[in-house]
């Protein structure tokens, strides 16, 4: 059995992500061969540097026109590669500045951030900023790829001097300790394979890191309370699926027809949704927001499938022993477990969008399965990258990450990100164009 | 099927041994005061295989697409992918129905027998098909035939009447982000304007699973729910859920011709030209397309197992081996993508 781990690369223009990537699917035999060839011809067009032979790495990711002329990345390019312990989902980010929104898309559900640094630049402005979005989305595993270090002639020096201005960065920012790595992608040095040209490095390569950390499902799931927002409810009647019915029987349902009669299925009800934390039982006593009943899971579906139970992130069905009035926007909660419903939020913000986010501004938040309206109270600030302080502003442009103040037409159920992920993120959303305005993490602090 | 075929109960899952998590206790990291994220100490007891975990993503999609729409459709050819797709769907409502129809873009150069195994799917399920035909296009003279007879191009324009005549806000698609360079780009839930394009300079982030389809009037989604799935993992699923396939995915004998390294069946609408001749191969598909454009690879794999076996060491992507409109040019799925197609 493999699992699924999911990681985001970033950093600043030329540090040599795409070269990095292209490496990483290479050497660990992800490229195929017609692939390979079609970039190897490309790379001889256009005189690509190196001895003959020599393949651009970069045009591997570069999937767009635009991208390949202007040789930078534009958009995040998701790669899929696996080795016999794990698959894993790419997401190779954007570096450059305007493009700092397509990094935060590819970083939101990553496991680990790879952040590149180029040995010879050190911590650039977009390191900061890439790694205040790491911060900002609680990416749980940093690792800072120390990159063309074969330029210092595999200098211990040059890379423990970036190491420890990275390890300063990361402190000032509240950010999990970084593993830091010196690698060259050009060269394959500790991508794949450890280096022999790195004597002095005893940590694991690249790609034994990436094999080995936790995900954040495995993090976080035994540490969290049930939560399962509810996306529809379940309730055929008449419109059973045809293979239930005694003429069309069978393939799907298996088992469960020779115990349970076709008429069982026609006053079916069960509330769809994926498993946002925790485990749920057969047998466990639920809350249901926003109704505020407790009632006990009589059943989990997995599709035909009767289930004991499930954990985050599973998709399911719950049938419930009490008619609970809920729909789309109810969440299911362990008993005891939810927070007071909220119509006041504070929340740090990443601005996506190109038009300022101002007091008063009319959005619509989209959080779990709800969306509602709701208003800009307050502009608290935005982070100055330099000195990594709040300061003062009337408005948050473009790649800012500032801190707001929100007032909902509806309670939600949100919680501090910093507490349960899932239940602490949100879009924020134009109300007429439907544009992703921002992206929203709640803080701490019950201001309602 | 018997419950054997099924998926592992997820307590069998859930009561595997740990990982083990101190192979990082030899990581030489920098000693720090940092602040800990709050996600405590690791505890980590759950390892989900990669199926169930791309499984429980894809319902989640399918199931808020169903959510948030008015009136979805998916678009069935009756391709593996699209096959998938729609079992995907069986079990994100059972017990009820699937709650939308699907559509099928047909170009007149389908292969028979994938047209009757989308009509008996679609018999089985119970479920509406709507059929746009490039060949009506033809004959009434909205399409013209292009000079080197290949039809994938002339799908757009059907598609996109369909869509606005059905009123579909949402069409689900099986493309998957490993396929193509282009596709690599694709957001799970794809703004698409009246003209169906596709601005891949200016995209709507995507965060976390929060899926934004809020669109204006004219504008559809497009929504790819085995976008995180490979080759190989879409395979692995169909060995797993005993799903059903048409026959030409598995290894036939067929009278084909070599073109341009691809294998094309001999049929009503591809023959060979001088110099090429006719051959008895055993030969399976590893892509679905239309008969004139679709290769054939050589192969003896009889089972989805055999299947299985045979892609996790192929060493050619399954485009590559087998799309001869892809290799038009460098760009050539962007381009098409960009002008309505998927």
């Amino acid at each position: 059995m493999s699992t699924l781990f999911r990681f985001a690369t970033a950093g600043s223009v030329d540090d040599g992500k795409s070269t990095l990537v292209g490496r990483l699917l290479h050497d660990s035999k992800a490229i195929l061969a017609d692939q390979l060839e079609s970039v190897a011809r490309t790379s001889a067009e256009r005189g690509f540097g190196g001895e003959p032979g020599a393949i651009d790495f970069a045009l591997l990711t570069d999937g767009l026109r635009a991208e390949r002329e202007q040789g930078i990345t534009i958009d995040v390019a998701y790669r899929y590669f696996s080795t016999g312990r794990r698959s894993f989902i790419l997401a190779d980010c954007p570096g450059h500045v305007q493009y700092t929104r397509n990094m935060v898309t590819g970083s939101a559900t990553a496991d680990a951030v790879v952040v590149l640094v180029d040995v010879r630049n050190g911590v650039l402005e977009q390191t900061r900023r890439h790694l205040a979005v790491v911060q900002l989305l609680r990416v749980p595993h940093v690792i800072v790829a120390v990159n063309k270090i074969d330029l210092t002639g595999y200098d211990r020096a040059a890379f423990e001097a970036v190491a420890a201005d990275v390890a300063a960065l990361a402190r000032d920012l509240g950010l999990p300790d970084a593993h830091t790595i010196p690698v060259s992608a050009l060269a394959g040095d500790n991508v794949v394979e450890r280096s022999a040209n790195t004597p002095w490095y005893d940590g694991p390569s690249l790609l034994e890191l990436l094999e080995e950390l936790a995900t954040i499902d495995e993090l976080e799931t035994d540490l969290e309370a049930l939560r399962l927002p509810v996306q529809l409810v379940i309730r055929p009647q008449g419109a059973l699926s045809p293979e239930l019915t005694s003429a069309g029987r069978g393939a799907s349902a298996g088992e469960r027809l020779e115990t349970q009669p076709q008429d069982d299925f026609r006053d079916y009800r069960a509330f769809a949704g994926r498993i946002e934390s925790g485990t749920v039982r057969v047998g466990d006593a639920v809350e249901v927001f926003p109704a505020g009943i407790t009632t006990t899971v009589v059943g989990i579906d997995r599709g035909p499938l009767a289930v004991d139970e499930a954990s985050a992130p599973l998709s399911v069905s719950l049938r419930l022993a009490d008619p609970v009035d809920a729909a789309r926007g109810a969440v299911i909660a362990a008993s005891g477990s939810l927070p007071r419903p909220r119509r006041e939020i504070e929340a740090d913000v990443f601005q996506l969008d190109g038009r300022p986010l101002t007091t008063g501004s009319r959005v619509l938040v989209k959080h779990g399965t709800s969306t509602v309206q709701a208003l800009v109270t307050d502009i608290r600030g935005r982070l100055d990258l330099d000195t990594l302080e709040t300061t003062p502003t009337a408005a948050l442009e473009t790649n800012d990450i500032g801190l707001v103040r929100l007032k909902l037409a509806a309670d939600l159920a949100v919680e501090p990100y910093a507490a349960h992920r899932r239940a602490g993120a949100f879009l924020v959303i134009h109300p007429h164009d439907g544009a992703t305005l921002a992206a929203g993490i709640v803080t701490e602090g019950d201001t309602a | 099927m018997t419950d054997t075929n099924l998926p592992p109960r997820v307590e069998e899952v859930a009561q595997r041994p740990s990982r083990n998590q101190d192979a990082q206790a030899g990581f030489e990291t920098p000693p720090s005061s940092a602040p800990q994220p709050s996600h405590g100490a690791p505890r980590p007891s759950q390892a989900l295989d990669t199926l169930d975990a791309l499984e429980a993503e894809a319902i989640h999609i399918i199931r808020e697409v169903v959510a948030e729409f008015e009136r979805p459709v998916l678009l069935f050819s009756g391709g593996k992918d699209s096959v998938v797709v729609l079992h995907l769907a069986t079990k994100a409502f059972w017990p009820a129905k699937v709650p939308f129809p699907v559509l099928h873009v047909d170009t007149g150069h389908n292969f028979p027998e994938v047209l009757r195994f989308r009509d008996e799917t679609v018999e089985r399920l119970g479920i509406r098909l709507e059929v746009a035909s490039v060949q009506d296009y033809l004959d009434d003279g909205r399409l013209q035939e292009r000079a080197d007879g290949t039809r994938n191009p002339l799908q757009t324009q059907p598609l996109l009447d369909a869509i606005a005549a059905g009123r579909h806000d949402a069409v689900f698609g099986g493309a998957r982000r490993d396929e193509d360079k282009a596709r690599a780009k694709e957001r799970i839930i794809s703004l698409r304007d009246e003209f169906g394009q596709w601005d891949p300079r200016n995209q709507r982030p995507e965060l976390w699973s929060l899926y934004n389809g809020r669109h204006t009037v004219g504008q559809h989604v497009r929504a790819f729910p085995i976008s995180n799935w490979t080759e190989l993992d879409v395979w692995r699923y169909i060995e797993r859920e005993q799903i059903s396939l048409p026959p030409l995915y598995f290894a036939h004998e067929r009278e084909v011709y070599a073109r341009d390294g691809m294998w094309l069946a001999v049929s009503d609408v591809s023959a060979p030209r001088a110099g090429e001749t006719i051959e008895r191969r055993t030969v399976r598909y590893r892509t679905v397309g239309d008969l004139s454009c679709t290769g054939a690879v050589l192969s003896d794999a009889a089972t989805v197992s055999d299947i299985v076996r045979e892609v996790a060491a192929s060493t050619l992507t399954e485009r590559g081996a087998t799309r001869a409109d892809d290799r038009l040019s460098e760009a050539a799925m962007e381009d098409r993508k960009k002008d309505g197609y998927f």
